[in-house]
């Protein structure tokens, strides 16, 4: 038992995406193991690895831990990425659930037919825009530090981060009404752990291709 | 000024229902100002008091809170309904993510089409059966204890209670084959504070009904 987590997903970002950037911020190594076919799905679902049978699953410090958020809570926790007190936590809390919210427009992109991708990425940029990057924007021009909450990195921040390059790999100019973002999306790809992940051949996914639909609706959702 | 946390939404179940629960289940007053049409909703997002122009949205401890779990996160932890650690919160985290996917569930079958409410019943009904129930079901037979988590009131047990409740006027004899969820909904219910919340006259809301769906469908242009 190597005592590393492992991650139980399919080979592509989806929702445990976030989950990489967390444990890769925090300087956390970890193992994956990719769902390719129902049978792997059925079979942990059988084995009672699942809680409610879904997946995102993270092996880590003897639990089998699922559904999104209460990993992300946990990592966040453990590594002291989750501010100093309650206030701190709340801020961001909030931030990192409105990042969460347009990140889950990203998310379903693949999965939209054809037809409405188009609809949905104006959507994606007009959210973007005028209801989420102006909040960051605003919070860093305030009070004037690199990262969001208290004056120390936080998962807020590499949320953000995440948040930002998703959104530009569909809307390439995004970040174009805010210097502040862009000073920020700088600094943070500049910090030591978040660099290595960024490099080739990291744990980081790319983006979904056809094969990943194909995948997921094969495995998780038929 | 210390004063009582004062709620912002609309006068109907939907997000903020739990955070009702939650407050009351911890002895909390709150007091609640309601949209009831479209401009009280704009007037609150010129003010600039929605951080990303959404309700729920709570002002509590000179914070104007908005983001569900955001909030429902802050006053767990303040009322010592969080766990005593990082592993108890993650389970409770765990429970609360699972719950909250199957209230989701019900909170949207009031706005679906018509031709499509009793497939989604159907479906609401096996999900809390063979998914969800059974989860909770088990925790309480493996630990022999009255709360979910530790021994203790958590968050975790209030959403549960409000979970079961919900389900159950979808389908009344829902818990028929859960034993323990019955003896766990008997001893909850009991509990002084959610004893009060459960009884006419409390800040509790009734179920959404086509009335209301029109309000909301006005009020947030869905």
């Amino acid at each position: 038992m190597s005592g590393k987590p492992r991650l139980t997903y399919l080979n592509g970002r989806g929702r445990m995406e976030t989950i990489r950037w967390l444990l890769a911020a925090a300087g956390v190594e970890f193992e994956e193991v990719y769902l390719e076919t129902k049978e792997q799905y059925n079979k942990l679902v059988k084995d009672g690895f699942l809680l409610f049978q879904q997946v995102p699953l993270v092996e880590i410090d003897g639990m089998k831990m699922v559904q999104t958020r209460a990993i992300l809570n946990y990592i966040a926790g453990k590594y002291n990425l989750y501010g100093k007190d309650l206030k701190e936590r709340a801020l961001i809390d909030m931030y990192v659930e409105g990042i969460a919210d347009l990140m889950q427009m990203i998310l379903m992109f693949p999965f939209t037919p054809p037809g409405e991708k188009q609809k949905s990425v104006d959507s994606i940029k007009e959210k973007a825009t005028n209801r989420y990057f102006p909040v960051f924007e605003k919070a860093l021009k305030q009070h004037g530090q690199d990262f969001l909450v208290g004056n120390k990195f936080s998962r807020a921040d590499v949320q953000l981060i995440e948040l930002i390059l998703a959104v530009e790999e569909k809307v390439p100019d995004v970040l174009s009404g805010f210097p502040q973002l862009q000073v920020f999306k700088t600094k943070m790809s500049n910090m030591p752990t978040i660099k290595k992940f960024l490099q080739p051949g990291s744990p980081r996914k790319p983006p979904p291709d056809d094969h990943y639909v194909e995948t997921a609706t094969k495995v998780l959702i038929k | 000024m210390a004063g009582k946390p004062k709620l912002h939404y609309t006068k109907g179940r939907g997000k903020m229902e739990s955070i009702r629960w939650l407050l009351a289940a911890a002895g909390v007053e709150f007091e609640e100002e309601f949209i009831e049409k479209k401009e009280d909703l704009e007037k609150l997002r010129s003010d600039g008091v929605l951080l990303f122009q959404q309700v729920p949205m709570v002002e509590i401890d000179g914070m104007r809170l908005v983001q569900t779990r955001a909030i429902l996160s802050y006053i767990a932890a303040k009322y010592n309904l969080y766990g005593k650690d990082l592993k108890e919160r993650a389970w409770i985290d765990m429970y609360v993510e699972g719950t909250t996917d199957l209230m989701g569930m019900i909170m949207y079958l009031p706005f679906q089409p018509a031709d499509t409410k009793e497939k989604n019943l159907a479906l609401i009904i096996e999900r809390a059966t063979t998914r969800y129930f059974p989860v909770y079901e088990k925790a309480l037979k493996d630990h022999g204890q009255d709360y979910l988590v530790g021994n203790k009131l958590s968050w975790a047990d209030v959403h549960l209670l409000e979970a079961i409740l919900m389900v159950e006027e979808c389908k009344p004899d829902v818990l028929s084959a859960f034993p323990l969820l019955q003896a766990f909904k008997g001893k909850i219910s009991n509990i002084p504070t959610i004893k009060k919340f459960l009884q006419p006259g409390s800040q509790r809301k009734p179920p959404t009904d086509e009335k209301f769906v029109a309000v909301v469908r006005k009020i947030f242009n869905i």
